[in-house]
């Protein structure tokens, strides 16, 4: 009998629910706005939406990995920024060569995250604060960096068409799908990857888990946790040159914000802010139904501001729904 | 009989506070020992310095007649002394395979060991030979382990130490929130693992279980040890009143059945 509620219980894992949920939502999104208006469920609109999706997509799928830890990270928008404009001092103030300037910009990232993970695991600062501070620190570098102004690109026309053209349209003529998108899937497999075969994945969800337990087990706890947030550093420096290819240009002034639209799709797919759950696949949907969202509400001239009050009730709904389906257990 | 460790004068200080006061303790092959103690009589302190999570301030252990100064509970578990926390230590959210091998995942290397990843059906089937073993029945490895019940979990927790070739085990109030069949089962495991060579140190509040496996019996109070006791030649009420200080006892005058019950039911 006792094997009977065991498996019952399984098939009702939370974080598998979430997703089924989050993925019938974001169909319900589909259906309701392409009925509401004929322009939705147009190629260009769809490649629309595809392209919004990248740089919150990659950013959320880095701090996937914190909140796994039962962290949190909110400087990803501001070190997406410096990263931005890193590469941009590196490819247009110092004439690097593209390839070098982009290295730049992913390592920018990642230093930002080990200052973030070193401040967490071994000055014991909370996660929240730590990343607060950087949050300031990362937006004053890149106003000190950029000297106040966006820097252009239009010396190296080949960095904005790293993002902007399209190698899939070459292959199958007519689906012109920006290579943003392909970057955004190309980091969601290997984040995927990362958390489900590697120790380093491992790790992220005893950390969550049980921290204690995982210390004990001999685990280098504090060293994981840098590891962890590196990762999203990472990701976030990713998404800084993604957003510079894509606009031609590092805006400094761009990027608060950026970091709780990403919080709130990694929560919408199903990653628990109490740890230990998570996946990238819930992740990727949950940044679809953001900018779905706020791409329809647009078509149906919706004005912006209502859009941001609608995306709110949404992360509140999808944690609620998290807390009854918890208590259920 | 073969003396496995030894440990001598440990003391541990926090602050002003002295934990644990200069405490000797062996533990010999084919034995298990029980360690009780009224709260905050230093057992759960004792245990963490053998298992090389605090370091002693005074005192030194002898592991299978060799000095030894551990650096961290990695250092312990490497030579032999495994340790099943009360809380466990288990990660609710990873399945029963990967806790076995929580902290020593097995991997598979490509391209000169640049890429790991984790061998997940080797580390499921070397699970289901040490479960075997003990003869413990989980329905399903890929479980996580919130989903089990406590006796499963602690059947987990010591499978753990069996497959990666314990010497010594350490139990911390293996039973404590247990079932009472659950809790006959995990003592069962205790002669077992005893049987098969490794001796135990369990620390219980629960007088019936430590006279149920332990062959002897250790007792402190206020950080200190205040007696041990062959298991054999002692009684519930002798060790409480240890326990609790034998002036309290006297202080009490009837008390010691009474104290003895309520031992008995934590």
């Amino acid at each position: 009998m006792d094997n009977q509620i065991v498996l019952k219980k399984s098939l009702f894992r939370s974080d598998a629910v979430q997703r089924l949920l989050a993925f019938g939502a974001l169909i319900l999104l589909f259906i309701v706005f392409s009925i509401a208006s004929p322009n939705f469920f147009q190629f260009d609109n769809i490649v629309g939406i595809l392209l919004a999706t990248a740089v919150n997509g990659i950013l959320a799928l880095g701090v996937t990995f914190v909140i796994i830890t039962a962290g949190i990270d909110l400087s990803i928008g501001t070190v997406m920024t410096l990263s931005a404009v890193m590469t941009g001092v590196f490819i247009t103030f110092w004439h690097l060569p593209v390839p070098l300037g982009i290295l730049g910009g992913l390592a920018t990232g990642a230093i930002a995250g080990l200052i973030n993970g070193s401040i967490i695991a071994k000055m014991k600062v909370p996660p929240f604060i730590a990343t607060l501070g950087m949050l300031y620190i990362a937006k004053g570098l890149a106003l000190v960096f950029s000297g106040l102004k966006p820097i252009y690109f239009n010396d190296t026309p080949e960095f904005n068409n790293m993002a902007m053209s399209s190698v899939l349209g070459a292959v199958i003529p007519g689906f012109d799908v920006p290579n943003a998108v392909l970057i955004m899937f190309g980091a969601a497999i290997v984040a995927g990857l990362i958390l489900t075969k590697t120790v380093l994945g491992r790790y992220t969800f005893a950390l969550g888990s049980n921290e204690e337990a995982t210390r004990l087990s001999g685990v280098d706890v504090d060293r994981w946790k840098i590891a962890v947030y590196t990762l999203g550093g990472l990701f976030s420096g990713l998404a800084g040159v993604v957003i510079a290819a894509r606009l031609n240009s590092a805006q400094p002034s761009l990027g608060q914000g950026y970091e709780l639209d990403a919080i709130a799709a990694a929560v919408i797919g199903g990653t628990s802010l109490s740890g230990g759950e998570g996946t990238i696949l819930g992740t990727v949907i949950g940044a679809f139904i953001i900018s779905t969202l706020s791409n329809g509400l647009r078509i149906l001239s919706v004005p912006q501001e209502w859009q941001t009050v609608v995306t709110g009730t949404i992360v509140i709904l999808a944690v609620y729904l998290d807390i009854v389906r918890r208590q259920q257990q | 009989m073969t003396t496995l460790l030894k440990a001598i004068g440990l003391t541990k200080r926090f602050g002003g506070l002295t934990a644990v006061e200069n405490v000797s303790v062996d533990v010999n092959l084919g034995e298990v020992v029980g360690l009780v103690g009224d709260n905050g009589a230093g057992k759960s302190t004792l245990i963490k310095m053998i298992s090389g999570v605090y370091p002693p301030d005074e005192g030194e252990l002898i592991f299978d007649g060799k000095p030894v100064s551990l650096s961290g509970p990695r250092e312990a578990r490497d030579m032999g002394i495994e340790t099943i926390y009360q809380d466990l230590a288990l990660a609710e959210n990873l399945d029963v395979g990967s806790n076995i091998f929580l902290g020593r995942e097995l991997k598979n290397r490509y391209l000169g060991g640049l890429v790991n990843t984790l061998n997940r059906n080797k580390m499921r089937e070397e699970s289901a030979r040490v479960l075997d073993r003990l003869d413990i029945h989980i329905p399903s490895l890929a479980q996580q382990i919130r989903n089990l019940s406590g006796g499963q979990r602690q059947t987990v927790a010591v499978a753990r130490t069996i497959y990666w070739n314990a010497k010594l085990v350490i139990m911390d109030e293996p039973t404590a929130a247990l079932g009472v069949t659950e809790q006959r089962k995990v003592l069962t495991l205790v002669r077992t693992l005893c049987e098969q060579g490794v001796p135990v140190i369990i620390i219980s509040h629960n007088m019936q279980d430590v006279f149920a496996v332990a062959d002897r019996i250790v007792v402190m109070r206020r950080g200190k040890k205040v007696g041990e006791l062959i298991a054999a030649k002692t009684t519930p009420d002798e060790v409480v009143s240890l326990m609790v200080g034998a002036e309290a006892v006297h202080e009490m005058g009837v008390i010691p059945k009474a104290l003895n019950g309520a031992a008995g039911s934590v």
